[in-house]
């Protein structure tokens, strides 16, 4: 019960920051504005290959891909928080305070979710603007978003470890770069699994973003397959849950060094 | 709660620590503080007061001994202890991003407190600290001394019985650090035992009821500011030289005469202590005429914390005041 206050006042200081500059949000926008509008565009052909389901338009099925790419790019900066937060012995002092560690690494996460969330609201706007279709309506998109968000909370969680580790935000720039983009391309986020080489198809099983993305699609169909769903939300949920304990035991190996 | 009169609120024993590959930062340092009053660990940057700050108060972990605050194990208790301590960090820890009321409401919310009872907390750490119209501006609008001062409103914000200070007024000017230096005494006086670190000695002298000299991991001296100026027999004679490189062979010439131990070098300067430092400058003056060494200066004085210090440590004491000076 403590832990769950202590991550609501953690997110909470985390929030207010992000209400005082909400040009932040705005920000991380950009990129995925540009791949539904340059990306969508350049590759609507595609949907006619055959392989695509033939209902949908390639910005139908871009959407998903763009959203989970973007919950993992926008919460694998988390890290960036705690290096700075580091920087300036936020940390430290919290540690001599009976907060539980958790909380520290919960509250940063629900913030980032928070964050994520509005961009989600925003992008599937733009996606309806530019004629995309969501059939499986208010609920599919919300369990797609729900999708996204576990992915970022275990990418956001992965990010807080090796910034306690490494303590450099340079550490952050590069899991952000080396992670994102091959984990979105292993994945069925632009191109279904079928018409992708085996090797990739065989990667991408392994792959939880692949999991987002197509338990995520799943759900925005008109009728979705929810055994489809529910064992891929379960497993992200259990990275999720597993990514954060680890980032909370990072604090023993920072304490130990310092 | 019950008075225990007579058991300290902070006690370290043989407290050992180790970075590596090879940095020995603790050799066995002990200490013991008494309920209500403030001590001050004095020493140069890497002495260890820090380290030992970290220990105590639950941040770091020793690689040998043992550590008690407030009457619970550091190791064994360690969220029993963070319950009753106040830390005040060497670096100020103040998020840019929120305002001065903001830090004290989470600092207190994390210590349970909520509602009217931290609104008005809040109100009374703001109004003793004179930041009360500030309270409401972003932190990153403030000056210096102001955040050094809502560090320490917030480490007292859920009324600790113990409170830790690690170099409070470093980088501070004069004028905030007199100002700080008014508002920890006054927590003594409300009956909390402060651990204060500094590489001051005028802040150690002025607020410390006792005083640790720390060097290289371990205590090399411990009592009361008089106390330890008393210890040290009769009076130091400075003598400064012309040309640092007579200094070897005016040590000599000094060491000769009566009454006067091994002069300890700095430079071209040269300190020694006697019983009779008055009458016996000019003796050393001829001496050192004798033997053609040339002498800018000669002081007299009463031992101060400095030279103890120096007796303890055969290092004069040179703090960081390049941020102050200039």
């Amino acid at each position: 019960m403590t832990a769950l206050a202590q991550t609501s006042h953690v997110a909470g200081r985390h929030l207010r920051w992000f209400i005082r500059q909400p040009w932040f949000v705005g920000s991380a926008l950009i990129q995925p504005i540009i791949w539904l509008l340059l990306f969508g565009a350049l590759f609507q052909n595609v949907a006619r290959i055959p392989g695509f389901s033939t209902s949908a338009t390639y910005l139908d099925y871009l959407v998903p891909g763009v959203l989970v790419m973007t919950a993992l790019f926008s919460c694998g900066w988390s890290g960036m928080s705690i290096v700075e937060d580091l920087d300036r012995a936020i940390i430290d002092r919290l540690l001599t305070t009976p907060i539980h560690r958790t909380a520290i690494i919960a509250g940063l996460n629900v913030y980032e979710l928070v964050a994520f969330g509005i961009q989600a609201a925003i992008i599937g706007g733009l996606a309806l603007l530019l004629g995309a279709r969501f059939e499986g309506g208010v609920l599919g998109y919300a369990a797609l978003t729900a999708c996204a968000m576990l992915v970022g909370a275990t990418v956001a969680a992965f990010s807080d470890a090796l910034a306690l580790v490494l303590r450099t935000r340079e550490s952050v720039i590069g899991i952000n770069t080396l992670l994102t983009l091959p984990l979105t391309f292993l994945s069925a986020a632009f191109m279904p699994l079928a018409l992708a080489p085996d090797w990739i198809a065989t990667a991408a099983r392994f792959n939880p973003v692949n999991w987002a993305v197509e338990a995520g699609r799943e759900a925005l169909m008109a009728n979705p397959d929810w055994s489809f769903v529910a064992p891929r939300l379960v497993g992200l949920a259990i990275l999720a849950i597993l990514a954060t304990a680890w980032a909370t035991s990072t604090f023993r190996a920072y304490q130990r060094s310092i | 709660m019950t008075e225990r009169h007579g058991s300290p609120s902070i006690e370290a024993t043989g407290l050992v620590k180790r970075y590596p590959p090879d940095v020995l930062a603790l050799d066995g340092l002990s200490l013991s503080v008494a309920p209500g009053s403030i001590f001050g660990l004095l020493g140069p940057n890497g002495a260890g007061k820090s380290t030992t700050v970290k220990i105590l108060t639950t941040l770091a972990r020793p690689d040998g001994g043992t550590a008690r605050v407030a009457g619970h194990d550091v190791l064994r208790h360690p969220d029993r202890v963070r319950r009753a301590i106040g830390v005040v960090g060497q670096r100020s820890a103040t998020d840019q991003g929120a305002t001065g009321r903001e830090h004290l409401a989470l600092q207190g919310r994390l210590f349970g407190l909520s509602g009217a009872a931290l609104r008005s907390r809040s109100e009374e750490l703001l109004a003793a600290f004179d930041l009360a119209d500030a309270a409401d501006r972003l932190v990153s609008t403030w000056s210096g001394g102001m955040r050094r001062k809502l560090d320490v409103a917030m480490g007292l914000v859920h009324r600790p019985t113990s409170l830790f200070l690690d170099e409070p007024t470093t980088g501070l000017d004069p004028e905030a650090r007199h100002e700080l230096w008014r508002e920890i005494a006054a927590l003594s006086r409300d009956g909390v035992t402060v651990l204060l670190t500094t590489h001051y000695l005028e802040e150690a002298e002025r607020l410390a009821a006792r005083v640790a000299i720390v060097d290289h991991g371990r205590v090399v001296a411990e009592g009361t500011p008089d106390g330890l100026k008393a210890e040290l027999r009769g009076d130091a004679v400075h003598v400064e030289l012309r040309s640092p490189s007579d200094a070897p062979g005016a040590a000599a010439v000094i060491e000769r005469l009566n009454g006067f131990g091994r002069p300890a070098l700095d430079g071209g300067r040269l300190s020694a202590r006697t019983d009779h430092a008055a009458s016996s400058v000019p003796a050393i003056l001829t001496a050192l005429d004798g033997a053609g060494i040339a002498v800018a200066a000669v002081t007299v004085a009463r031992p101060s914390l400095d030279d103890v210090y120096f007796s303890h440590t055969g290092r004069a004491y040179r703090p960081e005041t390049a941020e102050v000076s200039r």
